[in-house]
C-alpha cells in the first residue's frame, strides 16, 4: 500500500503536535529575546536616611535606607544603583552609619546590627542584641576608637535601656550594660573620645534629666548625674548634642535646656514667647541633628533656635513659613558646620521654585544660595541631605539630595537637577490599564516610520542572522533593532493591543501613566486634591476606578477616578479626583461629606459612557454617581437588581444589602450623588471561636467568558455555573492565624465557602482539616483555586473547586437542542433554583505564594494560566490544566484526547514557567493582567519595589506569526518564484517554437 | 441509420428490409414470402435477444461496480484510523464524494443499456443502494471521526454565558 509510510509519517507528526501542545505551558525565551517585549525597573522607595561617601579617590556614592526597608548604594553622578538589599517587612532600618570608610552599619528594630561592605554590598556580619523593652528610637554610634584592640573601630548601640559595645571586626558583644534604673529613660548616647567615656542622656520620670557616664573600655557605669526641673516635661522627644539637651515641657509653652558641663547639669527653662515664637497648637521638636541649635515646628512655622552651650540660653535664629526642609549639620574638614534649608519661594507656588540656602557656622552667614525649579509633579521638598565637595579654589561647594513630596529622589547641584529617581513607583497602591489614542493625523506620532529600503535591509540582516551568515557586528545591529523596535513605543493604539497605558497610583498620591512598550513615564500627576498645604499627602490614595472608557466615541477621552481618604483619621470623608487618562490633568475634584467603605462600578453606563458608581458609606447608605438625571433614570430601572455585601473580618460576618428607595431630599445635592436607603437582607455569621475570615476572592468584574458549555472528550457537555455574584471565602481557625506551628494539626482547619452574594446562599462548603492559612485564592469563570499550608505533611497545598450547573439544560435530546429548545441562554438569576455540582481536587505545591491571579484574554477563548507571585519575588505561570478536578490516575483515551493530565500528587513546576525569566520583582505585591486585542495574548504587569512587564500566551500565539518570522525570506521566495515562472515560460515558448520549425 | 446510431455503430446499413421493394412485381415461383418472413424474423430475433441479455448483463455489472469500491473504501478507512488528520479527512471526504457524484451521473452509467427490451430499473436500484451503502459508510466514518453534530455538545458548545439578572458588589471595607 502506498499510503502506509504516509500514514506513519502523519501519525508521527500528529504525535509531535500533541506532545508540543501538552508542553505548551513552557514559555522559555531565547537569550536574544530578553528585553524585546519585557522590561524590568528597579526602585528603592522613599529615602529616610542617606550617608555620602565622597572622600577618597573611589567612586562617589550615596548609601540610602528607605521606608520600604531597602538599603542601596547609588552612584552619585547618575543615581544608578550599585547594589541594593531589600530587608524583610518587619525589619525597618532605624539607623544608617558609615564606619571606617568602608562599612555600612545598619540597625534594624533596635536588635539587629549589620555591617555591609561598602563597595559591593556584601553582608560582613550580623549581630543580634537582646533588646530590653522600650519604644524609643534606637541609636547606633560608630566609635572613632578601637576598644578591643583588633585595629578596627567599634560600635556603640543603644537599644531600649541596654547599651552595648560591638566589635567592628565581627559584631561580637564586647560589653553590655543595662543602664535602666528607677524611672530612668535613656534616650541618646554621646561619646567623648578623648576621655574614652560614653554618656547616656535621658529623662527621670517626667520632671528630670539624667546623664550616666560609662567607661568605654570596661563598660562600667562610673558616674550618674541628675537635674530636676520645676515643670513636668513632655517625654516624647529629647534632642541631645555634645553639650546640651533640649526638651519641651508638657504644656508646650517652655523649652527646657540642660547644659552638660564638668561640674554637673544646669537646667534653664525658656518660654517660647520670649523667643518671639507664638505657639499655634502644640509645638514639636524636630529630630534634625543641628550643631549648636535645635529646630522645632509650630503649626506651619519652622523655627531654628540656637543654644548657647555653656549657659543653655536660647536665641531664635531663623523662622521659616510653609514647606521647609532642614538638613542635618554637615561637619566640614576645618571643623566648621553647614546646614541646608530648602524653602518654597514666596510666590513660587505656581512655578514650584525653591530656594536652597546653605548656612555656615554662624547662622547669619549664607555660604551658598540657589534657586531650584522642580517639576510641579515633584511637589514640595520633604527631606534634604547635604553633602560638600571641594572646588578647585579649595572652597566648599555643596550638593543636596532631596526627597520630593512624591517620594522621588533628586540630586541638586548648582541650582540644577543632576538626576532624578522615580522612587514613588516603589509604592504602588493600585494599578489599572487604559487604551492609547487612535492613530490619526492630529495625534503627534513619533517620527519612527522607516522607508521600505531600510525595512528590507533590516529583514535581510535578520535573514542573514538566521542563516548564520551574519558577522558579529551585524548580529549586534539586528539585536539593537529588535530591542528598539520603533513601533513599540508609539503613543497610539496598535492593531494587536500591545501598546497601552499602565495607570499606577502611588502611596504618595501621585498618578503616573507608564507605556507598556518600554516602561517610560508618559505623564505624571501629583493629584492636587490630595495634597496637604505644606506637602505630604493629606489624603491617602485608596483606589483607582475606571470612570469613563470610551468605545463608541473615539474622540472622547478615558477618565479615571481616584478615591482617597484621610491618612490620619478613619472616618474622614472621602475625596474623589477625576483625571484625564490621556493628558494626566485633574479634571475636577470633590470632597464628599461621607466616608466611603465600598466603591462599586455598576454594569451600567450613561450616554457619554460614564460608568455608574455606587459609593457605600459607613451607615450602609448608597450614593449614586454621576449625579445626573440620566444616570438616576438608568439606575432606577435596575435598582431592584442591585445589591451589595460587606465583609467584616473582625466580627466574622458577611452581610448583604438590597437597595431601597431614593431619598428625595438628595435630589438637591445630587452633585454628591443620589442617596439611596438600603436594607439588610441576609448575613452569614461564622462561629467566632472556630473560624475567622482569612480571604475573600471575587471574580474580576470585567472578565469575559466565551461560552458556558464545557465539552468533554466523549462529546458530553457540562454547563459551567457562571454566577458573577458568587464569592469565595476561606476561614481559618483563629488560633492558627500567625506563625506556623502556633496550632497543632488537630485543631487547625481551613474551611472554604462559595457564597452567592445576592441571596446569601452558601452554594458549597468544604472543610480541610489539619490545614492552616494564610490562604490565597483566585476566582475566575466557574472555578476557584486556593493555596494554604498542610500541617500534617508540612507542605503547601493548592485546591481547585469547579462549579457546574446541572439544571441548565437537563436531559434534552439533540433534536431539541438543534431546534434551540433549551433554557441555556435564559438570564441567570440567583433566586432561581439551581442544582450546582462542585468538583474539587487538591495537590501538593512546593512554594509559598505571595499573590495569586489569573490571565485574562479579550474574548475568553484562550485557556488560562494561573500567575503566582512566589516568595522569591518571581512570577510563575501555571497552566490551569494542572489544576483540573477531573484529573484521574488513569485517564481514559477520550479524556487524554481532551487534554486531561494524569493525576499526580504534586504540581510540577517547570523552570520555563517563570515569566520573570532571570529577574526578581523585589517586594512583589500585586500582578495586573490586561487582555491584549490579540486573543491569544495577555499582558502581565507585576509590581512591588520593582516593576516588571511582559506578555504571555497561555495557548501559544496561535493567531499571529512569530516575532522572528522572516518576511524578507517570504518576499524573496515569492519574487524568486515569479522570476522562475517568467523565465521558464519564455524558455518553454522558445523550445516549442524551435520544435515546430523542425 | 437510426438504429445504428442507437447501438453505437457508426456505419450500418440494414439490408434485411422486410418491406417488399415493390408491390407491383410478383414473387418468383416457389418463393414464399411468409417463410422468408418467418426465417428472417427468427434469426433477427435471436440476435436481438442476445444483445438484450448482453446489455442486461452489462447493466447488472455496472450496477455492481460500486460494490468492489465499497470494500476498497472500507479497507482504506480502517487503515486511516479514527483520529482527525489530513489523511483520514481526505479519505472520508472522497468516500462521501464518490457515491454522490456517482448518483449524480447515474443516467450516464445506464444510458447505453437503455432500450425497450432491457430492464434497467432493477440494476439502477441496485446501483443506488450500493452508492447509498458507500455513502453510509462515509457518514459512519465521519461520525467515528467525530465530525457529525450528533451530540448535545455540538449544538451548545459556543453558547454565550447567560446574562446575570442581579448585580452585587462589595467585599472588605476600604476603611
Amino acid at each position: 500500500m502506498y499510503s502506509l509510510p504516509h500514514q506513519q509519517l502523519l501519525l508521527l507528526l500528529a504525535f509531535v503536535f500533541v506532545l508540543g501542545f501538552l508542553t505548551s505551558s513552557c514559555h522559555a525565551l531565547y537569550e536574544d529575546q530578553v528585553g524585546v517585549w519585557d522590561w524590568h525597573q528597579q526602585y528603592i522607595g522613599r529615602v529616610k536616611h542617606a550617608v555620602f561617601q565622597t572622600q577618597g579617590s573611589g567612586r562617589k556614592r550615596v548609601v540610602v535606607a528607605t521606608e520600604q526597608n531597602a538599603l542601596a548604594s547609588l552612584n552619585l553622578r547618575t543615581g544608578e544603583i550599585y547594589w541594593r538589599h531589600v530587608l524583610g517587612e518587619s525589619d525597618p532600618i532605624d539607623v544608617l552609619e558609615l564606619a571606617s570608610g568602608k562599612y555600612v552599619m545598619t540597625l534594624s528594630g533596635g536588635t539587629n546590627v549589620r555591617a555591609w561592605h561598602l563597595p559591593d554590598g556584601i553582608l560582613i556580619w550580623e549581630a543580634a542584641i537582646p533588646s530590653s523593652k522600650g519604644s524609643n528610637p534606637p541609636r547606633l554610634v560608630a566609635l572613632p576608637v578601637d576598644i578591643d584592640n583588633d585595629k578596627i573601630n567599634d560600635l556603640l548601640v543603644l537599644s531600649g535601656s541596654v547599651l552595648a559595645a560591638l566589635s567592628g571586626q565581627d559584631g561580637t558583644t564586647i560589653w553590655k550594660v543595662d543602664i535602666s534604673g528607677k524611672d530612668v529613660d535613656i534616650r541618646d548616647v554621646i561619646v567623648a573620645t578623648e576621655e574614652l567615656k560614653a554618656y547616656g542622656v535621658g529623662f527621670i520620670g517626667d520632671s528630670g534629666f539624667t546623664i550616666i557616664e560609662i567607661d568605654l573600655h570596661a563598660g562600667t557605669i562610673t558616674d550618674r548625674k541628675t537635674a530636676m526641673t520645676s515643670e513636668t516635661l513632655s517625654v516624647t522627644e529629647l534632642l541631645v548634642s555634645k553639650q546640651f539637651a533640649v526638651a519641651l515641657d508638657s504644656k508646650g509653652t517652655h523649652l527646657v535646656t540642660v547644659s552638660i558641663n564638668a561640674n554637673g547639669l544646669t537646667v534653664l527653662e525658656t518660654a517660647l514667647s520670649s523667643l518671639s515664637l507664638n505657639a499655634v497648637g502644640l509645638p514639636k521638636l524636630l529630630p534634625t541633628k543641628l550643631d549648636g541649635a535645635i529646630s522645632l515646628a509650630l503649626g506651619d512655622l519652622t523655627a531654628i533656635v540656637a543654644v548657647d552651650p555653656t549657659s543653655g540660653e536660647l536665641r531664635t535664629v531663623e523662622t521659616l513659613v510653609g514647606a521647609v526642609a532642614v538638613s542635618d549639620s554637615l561637619s566640614l574638614a576645618n571643623s566648621k558646620h553647614s546646614v541646608a534649608i530648602i524653602q518654597l519661594l514666596e510666590g513660587g507656588h505656581s512655578q514650584n521654585t525653591f530656594s536652597l540656602h546653605v548656612h555656615g557656622e554662624d547662622w547669619t552667614e549664607v555660604v551658598q544660595k540657589e534657586t531650584v525649579k522642580l517639576p510641579s509633579h515633584r511637589g514640595h521638598v520633604q527631606k534634604v541631605f547635604l553633602n560638600a565637595y571641594l572646588r578647585t579654589d579649595r572652597t566648599h561647594g555643596f550638593r543636596a539630595l532631596v526627597v520630593g513630596e512624591d517620594d522621588s529622589l533628586l540630586l541638586l547641584q548648582q541650582g540644577e537637577i543632576v538626576w532624578t529617581r522615580e522612587d514613588e513607583l516603589a509604592s504602588i497602591v493600585d494599578a489599572k490599564s487604559a487604551e492609547l489614542p487612535l492613530e490619526r493625523d492630529g495625534v503627534s506620532v513619533a517620527e519612527v516610520e522607516h522607508d521600505l529600503a531600510e525595512w528590507l535591509k533590516g529583514h535581510f540582516l535578520k535573514l542573514k542572522a538566521t542563516l548564520f551568515l551574519a558577522s558579529a557586528d551585524e548580529i549586534a545591529a539586528v539585536q539593537e533593532s529588535r530591542l528598539n523596535q520603533a513601533d513599540k513605543t508609539k503613543l497610539t493604539r496598535d492593531h494587536n493591543g500591545f501598546r497601552k497605558l499602565l495607570l499606577v497610583l502611588t502611596k504618595s498620591g501621585k498618578l503616573l501613566a507608564l507605556h507598556t512598550g518600554d516602561g517610560r513615564i508618559v505623564w505624571s500627576l501629583l493629584i492636587p486634591g490630595f495634597r496637604a498645604p505644606h506637602g505630604g499627602p493629606q489624603v491617602c490614595p485608596e483606589k483607582l476606578l475606571l470612570w469613563q472608557v470610551p468605545h463608541q466615541h473615539a474622540e472622547e477621552r478615558p477618565e479615571v477616578l481616584v478615591l482617597g481618604k484621610s491618612c490620619s483619621t478613619s472616618d474622614f470623608p472621602a475625596v474623589l479626583s477625576w483625571v484625564d487618562a490621556y493628558k494626566g490633568i485633574e479634571l475636577h475634584t470633590m470632597k464628599l461629606s461621607y466616608p466611603v467603605t465600598h466603591a462599586l462600578g455598576l454594569p451600567l453606563t450613561d450616554s457619554s459612557e460614564q460608568r455608574l458608581h455606587l459609593f457605600v458609606d459607613d451607615q450602609a447608605q448608597a450614593h449614586l454617581l454621576p449625579g445626573s438625571e440620566e444616570s438616576l433614570d438608568l439606575f432606577l430601572k435596575q435598582k431592584d437588581n442591585a445589591y451589595f455585601y460587606e465583609v467584616d473580618r473582625t466580627k466574622g460576618i458577611i452581610e448583604g444589602y438590597g437597595i431601597k428607595g431614593l431619598v428625595e431630599s438628595s435630589r438637591q445635592t445630587s452633585s454628591e450623588g443620589y442617596l439611596f436607603e438600603t436594607e439588610k437582607l441576609w448575613s452569614v455569621v461564622f462561629p467566632e471561636e472556630t473560624e475567622s475570615i482569612a480571604t475573600v476572592a471575587t471574580r474580576r468584574p470585567d472578565e469575559v467568558v466565551h461560552t458556558q458549555a464545557k465539552v468533554l472528550g466523549n462529546r458530553e457537555v457540562l454547563f459551567k455555573y457562571l454566577n458573577k455574584n458568587m464569592i469565595f471565602v476561606a476561614t481559618v481557625t483563629p488560633k492558627s492565624v500567625g506563625l506556623l506551628g502556633a496550632a497543632s494539626p488537630e485543631d487547625s482547619t481551613v474551611v472554604a465557602y462559595l457564597i452567592d452574594t445576592v441571596t446569601g446562599r452558601i452554594l458549597h462548603r468544604v472543610t480541610h482539616p489539619s490545614m492552616q492559612g494564610p490562604v490565597h485564592a483566585v476566582l475566575s469563570e466557574n472555578w476557584v483555586v486556593y493555596h494554604y499550608f498542610n500541617l500534617r505533611n508540612h507542605r503547601y497545598e493548592m485546591s481547585v473547586l469547579e462549579t457546574y450547573d446541572q439544571s441548565r439544560v437537563g436531559d434534552k435530546g439533540v433534536m431539541q437542542l438543534m431546534l434551540g429548545r433549551h433554557n441555556a441562554s435564559a438570564p441567570l438569576s440567583s433566586y432561581s433554583s439551581s442544582n450546582v455540582e462542585v468538583k474539587g481536587q487538591s495537590y501538593f505545591f512546593t512554594y509559598t505564594v505571595k499573590t495569586l491571579t489569573v490571565t485574562t484574554t479579550a474574548r475568553g477563548i484562550t485557556s488560562k494560566q494561573l500567575l503566582l507571585g512566589t516568595v522569591t519575588d518571581q512570577v510563575l505561570a501555571l497552566d490551569k490544566r494542572l489544576l483540573d478536578p477531573r484529573r484521574s490516575a488513569t485517564p481514559t483515551p477520550s479524556e487524554r484526547e481532551e487534554g486531561i493530565l494524569p493525576l499526580t500528587d504534586a504540581i510540577p513546576i517547570s523552570p520555563q514557567g517563570y515569566l520573570t525569566n532571570g529577574y526578581q520583582v523585589e517586594g512583589l505585591r500585586g500582578i495586573l493582567t490586561i487582555p491584549a486585542r490579540l486573543e491569544s495574548t495577555c499582558l502581565v504587569f507585576a509590581y512591588g519595589l520593582d516593576l516588571f512587564y511582559t506578555r504571555t500566551a497561555p495557548s501559544r500565539t496561535y493567531d499571529s506569526l512569530t516575532e522572528d518570522f522572516s518576511y524578507a525570506l517570504l518576499l524573496m521566495t515569492i519574487v524568486a518564484l515569479l522570476i522562475a515562472i517568467a523565465v521558464t515560460y519564455v524558455l518553454a515558448e522558445r523550445k516549442e517554437l524551435a520544435e515546430k520549425w523542425k | 441509420m437510426e438504429r445504428g446510431k442507437g447501438s453505437g455503430r457508426k456505419w450500418a446499413v440494414d439490408l434485411c428490409d422486410a418491406v417488399p421493394s415493390s408491390a407491383s412485381a410478383r414473387d418468383p415461383i416457389g418463393f414464399s414470402r411468409s417463410t422468408l418472413d418467418l426465417e428472417e424474423s427468427t434469426s433477427g430475433k435471436q440476435k436481438k435477444d442476445n444483445e438484450a441479455t448482453w446489455k442486461q448483463q452489462k447493466a447488472w455489472e455496472a450496477a455492481q461496480a460500486p460494490f468492489r469500491n465499497l470494500f476498497m473504501m472500507g479497507f482504506m478507512m480502517w487503515m486511516a484510523g479514527n483520529t482527525v488528520h489530513l489523511f483520514s479527512i481526505g479519505i472520508t471526504f472522497s468516500a462521501l464524494w464518490q457515491p454522490i457524484s456517482a448518483l449524480q451521473g447515474i443516467s450516464k452509467v445506464f444510458d447505453p443499456f437503455k432500450d425497450a427490451r432491457t430492464d434497467i430499473l432493477l440494476p439502477k436500484l441496485l446501483f443506488i443502494a450500493m452508492n447509498f451503502a458507500a455513502l453510509g459508510l462515509g457518514l459512519y466514518k465521519l461520525n467515528s471521526l467525530g465530525l457529525l453534530p450528533t451530540h448535545a455538545s455540538d449544538w451548545v458548545s459556543s453558547l454565550p454565558p447567560p446574562q446575570a439578572v442581579e448585580f452585587s458588589g462589595g467585599g472588605l471595607p476600604l476603611l
